[in-house]
């Protein structure tokens, strides 16, 4: 179970016909169980690239080889969640198979128990993003690509789910991919940073961290954080 | 309540206007209702306006499922859109009376004619309708259908459908009205029974009572399929919204 990256350059036509160049070098392995962290500065590609990866977008040069079978498990930027069926519903369309103990327990760890038969619409933000969560966690993925879940969500709730989050991938050994700008995330939940440059994007930087996620203290996290500030701030 | 209220100004203001044009050109409310009940008595009434409603509803199930389709192939194919719009104009075009005239001199005056002149004459608004209501199809609810390896079947019934539901209740809407008018002209035209066929004979006979008998008796039947079907098919589908406008 290993993800393979290899692309060369993904461009794509806009509005007024120009060309643009949004990838120019991506090339990474991600193994079973690791957790991958996409870095980069905002409108970098990062997005594009991941909908290569999740088989959403075909026009690209180079090679993503997916591992073959594989369960996807995504969490959109934006929800994504169908309004007009309620989170139960939303849930269950993506994993027909679930067993009620299975989608019970889920949906308490992510506090969503309440909110069973509300419909997203009557949701906060915070929630309708949990629920997306529920439902990537759900099929039991083996591939997980979280697109920026924290996103737009004050400092306490974001800290919150970013347990959740971590709760969720170390008890379940998935191989992950995460997108955040966050510095401060990316320490604490992934296992290598890929850092990305502005448009067209190419890693610039890899950062292996060896400390398991659980065991990294707050010092620790710190010092990998300043470390990777003074590397980095010159190129991002 | 209000609803009672409106149709009690309506039967109100039509009494009132009998004074007005005198009764020999609009008789008064009684006089209809004993018409009514004289059509209703002699069983008249009952199997025009039942073979009315039958042909209304074979050619609207038929117009709504054929235009549902092509519509939603046209929207989410440039090809069949390039290749279908020409005749699509064409047939938004063609007048009513047209399609049902051809109709009968190239079919004869048929059950089959009649019912497929008025399934044609509603065609092309439910394509329109349908193929708009796909242009506008959400392509990130999509994404998430095909990330989820959700079947097809299930994407069309928990994604497509729901989106469309307002375009189809559109359709419905506006393409009743459509057919309940080019009923009674097709069967004006070419039919020996149905309300638009009395409706003629009221006409030639220049009996306004009866002619009025059938039409409101239509409208009612009208009112009440629009109060009891339409009306909740709408509601339904709005109910994940949480306050409808």
């Amino acid at each position: 179970m290993q993800l393979e990256v290899n692309i060369e350059s993904k461009t794509f036509l806009n509005a007024a016909s120009e060309r643009q160049d949004v990838l120019a070098g991506i090339n990474f392995t991600l193994g079973a169980s690791e957790v991958g962290v996409i870095l980069g500065p905002s409108g970098c590609g990062k997005s594009t690239m991941l909908r290569i990866l999740a088989g959403l977008d075909h026009d690209f040069r180079g090679r993503v080889s997916r591992p073959v079978g594989a369960r996807l498990g995504m969490v959109f930027q934006e929800p994504r969640l169908l309004p007009w069926r309620s989170v139960e519903e939303n849930v269950r369309l993506a994993a027909p198979l679930i067993d009620e103990v299975t989608l019970a327990t889920l949906l308490s760890d992510l506090e969503l128990n309440a909110h069973r038969t509300h419909y997203p619409g009557e949701l906060s933000l915070g929630l309708a993003r949990r629920v997306a969560l529920a439902r990537a966690f759900a099929v039991n993925p083996n591939f997980l690509i979280l697109d920026e879940p924290l996103a737009s969500l004050d400092d306490a709730l974001a800290a919150r789910l970013r347990e959740q989050i971590a709760s969720l991938i170390a008890s379940r050994a998935v191989m992950t991919l995460l997108v955040t700008h966050n510095l401060d995330d990316a320490v604490r939940l992934g296992d290598r940073l890929f850092f990305l440059s502005a448009r067209p994007a190419k890693i610039v930087h890899v950062e292996t961290i060896r400390v398991q996620r659980i065991a990294r203290s707050e010092v620790e996290i710190a010092h990998i954080k300043g470390g990777l500030l003074r590397v980095n701030l010159a190129n991002v | 309540m209000l609803r009672l209220l409106s149709i009690l100004v309506f039967l109100a203001s039509w009494w009132l206007a009998t004074f007005l044009v005198g009764p020999s050109k609009l008789p008064p409310p009684p006089i209809v209702l004993a018409a009514i009940i004289g059509e209703a008595r002699s069983g008249a009434l009952f199997f025009n306006l039942g073979v009315t409603l039958g042909r209304v509803a074979i050619a609207f199930i038929l117009a709504m499922t054929l235009g549902g389709a092509i519509g939603y192939l046209m929207g989410r194919v440039r090809l069949a859109n390039r290749l279908g719009d020409p005749w699509l104009i064409l047939l938004l075009n063609l007048p009513a009376l047209v399609i049902i005239v051809l109709a009968y001199i190239w079919a004869g005056l048929t059950e089959v004619a009649a019912i497929a002149a008025i399934a044609i004459n509603k065609l092309p608004t439910a394509i329109v309708t349908l193929r708009e209501g796909t242009r506008a199809l959400d392509l990130a609810l999509d994404e998430m259908a095909t990330v989820f390896a959700i079947p097809r079947w299930r994407t069309f019934q928990h994604v497509i459908l729901p989106q469309l539901a307002p375009y189809i209740a559109a359709a419905m809407r506006s393409g009743l009205a459509l057919i309940w008018k080019i009923v009674l002209v097709a069967e004006l035209l070419g039919r020996p029974n149905g309300v638009g066929f009395e409706i003629g004979i009221a006409f030639q006979l220049f009996d306004i009572a009866l002619l009025l008998a059938y039409s409101l008796s239509f409208a009612a039947v009208v009112l009440v399929i629009e109060t009891l079907l339409v009306q909740p098919f709408e509601a339904r589908c709005a109910r994940w919204r949480p306050r409808a406008a």
